[in-house]
């Protein structure tokens, strides 16, 4: 009956607006504004300052205790004052959906917090991940045990890193998702409210960070891939000693991330006619992976679509017609509700599959290079005269500093 | 043997500078390739009155308890009416203030005489948990001048809004940061 009555009238203006005669005026709203613009580049001249400090102190002053207070400044600053967003990781998404998508332009301020970390990763390695990224920050100042873990298992672990860039970047390409800002999983603390799941979440990391240093940097962050990448070509880099490396052995135990190269002198290459053939065909076997990648995930697009509202949307209105599932959820009673017809809809879920069609071989290409460069890596072996950091996956915490007995004397 | 290790490690050298150049011009190029899809102001999240449904989602999905949505009166919309059926829950045995017969759960809407036979209608914001259930009753049964908003002075502006996610309609848009809301009155004018 009531239903009725709403398609009936129109909906606005059912009652007459009312002509008062006692001079009434209309309270007025107060519509109250965000910080304005000029703040957000001030938490860019922040970043910058925090990253040249960082560089400074772990470069030059080689301080592990300048290096922690930076960390407790980061973690207030754009951890509990700033309250997370927008971060460097997040920004991921942000420029990929600008660069795939016309209707969407970019904050000024994600595109720096994009690109300054990386450009200092170029000059000085990690020194976001040591000292800036307020998640690098949490998880450092509350790793305080260090257990080794195994090189196996540490090496499958860090394969997660690059998947979820790969599909962060596809979901926000095709508009579906943030997934890296849904799982988040400090982002709770830093506002001190947050739902449950991102709770305990969080609560884990926290405490599985206790004795294994980092986890989230280690095996999940997609930003931490790039800042891999780009610190492995740094022009400076902390080094273990400040001198001379006398490969006395007693940084081996001193990274909890097992981040330390050790000397190898001289390897062991019997034949180096084999070597290089070796070296070719696996070299060769690289675009090999890369392009099975591309064909795996090309086949995976449509079920990854799944993670676009309309695509969900849209199966769920076929199975109510071909299968007599009633369609229940919010999302299909706000589409009956809207007026939208079934064919546009399913028009939509095509455009969003196509899409995904296109954009999930570039990251099987992604993928297989990066697994196919990692295992070709895995084969090789450098002469090493020193004990060094490995340069993408050593964050500069400074920690295996104090292990080095070779000193300075001004 | 000398010789070799020179070449070895003017090759290292080579493949270093290389790969320098080869990660570094992407990134820097960036802000070139997007300098039209840039913007200096920057966003903040808004519902559009007019697309919403009020599902009642946006009390539950936002990451600030209570949620950042709140509801407004457009006054220049409201009917004043005396049966207000966003103020009054359907079925009440009586038509009076009471907390019983209030459809709003935390008492956020307030009622005040005007004049006969007006009443004007407010939202205690700091009451208000944007659950939406006036704005359903307002506009299936009245004026629809009752609507959500993202109030932002608390909305911590996610990179991505937590209800736009859920947002069945979706009603939640990126909006320019100079005019972050969208006002119903103004829309009708």
């Amino acid at each position: 009956m009531f239903l009725w009555q709403t398609y009936l009238y129109a909906q606005p203006q059912r009652f007459p607006r009312p002509e008062f005669e006692g001079g009434y005026t209309f309270p007025t709203h107060q519509f109250l504004y965000q910080r304005g613009p000029l703040w957000e580049y001030m938490d860019v001249a922040v970043l910058t300052g925090a990253l040249l400090a960082t560089a400074w102190m772990v470069l030059k002053k080689r301080s592990r205790q300048g290096l922690v207070w930076i960390s407790v400044f980061s973690l207030a600053y754009f951890g509990f004052y700033r309250q997370g967003c927008i971060c460097a990781i997040g920004s991921v998404q942000n420029l990929s959906m600008a660069l795939f998508n016309n209707d969407y332009s970019i904050p000024l301020t994600a595109l720096l917090y994009f690109i300054i970390p990386l450009v200092a990763a170029l000059f000085f390695g990690r020194v976001f991940c040591a000292g800036v990224c307020p998640l690098g920050a949490i998880q450092e100042l509350t790793g305080f045990r260090q257990i080794r873990i195994p090189r196996k298992v540490e090496a499958v672990l860090g394969a997660i890193p690059f998947v979820y860039l790969g599909l962060a970047v596809l979901f926000a390409a095709t508009e579906s998702q943030f997934l890296i800002c849904r799982y988040d999983p400090f982002v709770g603390f830093f506002r001190i409210d947050a739902p449950y799941t991102m709770v305990i979440f969080g609560s884990l990391l926290l405490i599985t960070g206790i004795f294994v240093n980092r986890p989230y940097c280690r095996y999940l962050c997609p930003y931490g891939v790039l800042q891999n990448i780009f610190s492995r070509f740094s022009i400076r880099h902390m080094t273990i000693t400040p001198a001379e490396c006398r490969n006395c052995r007693l940084c081996e135990s001193g990274c909890p991330y097992d981040a330390i190269l050790q000397s190898d002198p001289c390897p062991a290459v019997d034949k180096p006619d084999k070597s290089l053939k070796e070296s070719i065909l696996y070299i060769s076997m690289i675009p090999l992976i890369a392009a099975a990648f591309a064909v795996l995930l090309y086949n995976f697009a449509p079920s990854l679509a799944v993670v676009n509202d309309n695509v969900k949307l849209a199966r769920e209105i076929r199975h109510e017609k071909e299968d007599g599932i009633k369609a229940i959820s919010k999302n299909a009673v706000a589409f009956y509700e809207s007026g939208r017809t079934e064919d546009d809809l399913f028009a939509e879920e095509q455009l969003i599959i196509g899409r995904f069609r296109r954009g999930a071989p570039w990251v099987g290409i992604f993928l297989g290079l990066s697994l196919g460069i990692g295992l070709f890596r895995l084969s090789s072996r450098k002469v090493r005269k020193d004990y060094e950091p490995d340069r993408g996956r050593c964050y500069s915490c400074a920690k295996c500093l104090k292990y080095c007995p070779v000193k300075i004397n001004n | 043997m000398k010789k070799n290790k020179d070449k070895q490690e003017t090759r290292r050298e080579f493949v270093k500078i290389a790969g320098r150049i080869l990660v570094a011009a992407p990134v820097l190029s960036l802000p070139l390739i997007l300098s039209k899809k840039t913007d200096i102001k920057g966003f903040v999240w808004q519902i559009d009155p007019n697309k919403c449904t009020s599902c009642e989602l946006c009390k539950s999905s936002c990451v600030m308890t209570p949620s950042a949505v709140k509801c407004m009166n457009a006054f220049p919309m409201c009917g004043y009416c005396d049966f207000c059926p966003g103020f009054l829950r359907q079925g009440a045995k009586t038509y009076n203030t009471a907390a019983e017969n209030q459809l709003c759960p935390v008492g956020a809407l307030k009622r005040k005489f005007v004049e006969e036979p007006y009443f004007e209608y407010t939202v205690d914001e700091t009451l208000c948990d944007g659950c939406s259930k006036c704005v359903k009753g307002c506009y299936n049964f009245g004026n629809g001048s009752l609507y959500l908003q993202i109030m932002h002075n608390l909305c911590v502006n996610c990179n991505q809004c937590a209800i736009a996610r859920k947002c069945p309609s979706d009603a939640i848009t990126r909006v320019p940061a100079e005019e972050p809301y969208i006002r119903k009155e103004l829309k009708k004018v």
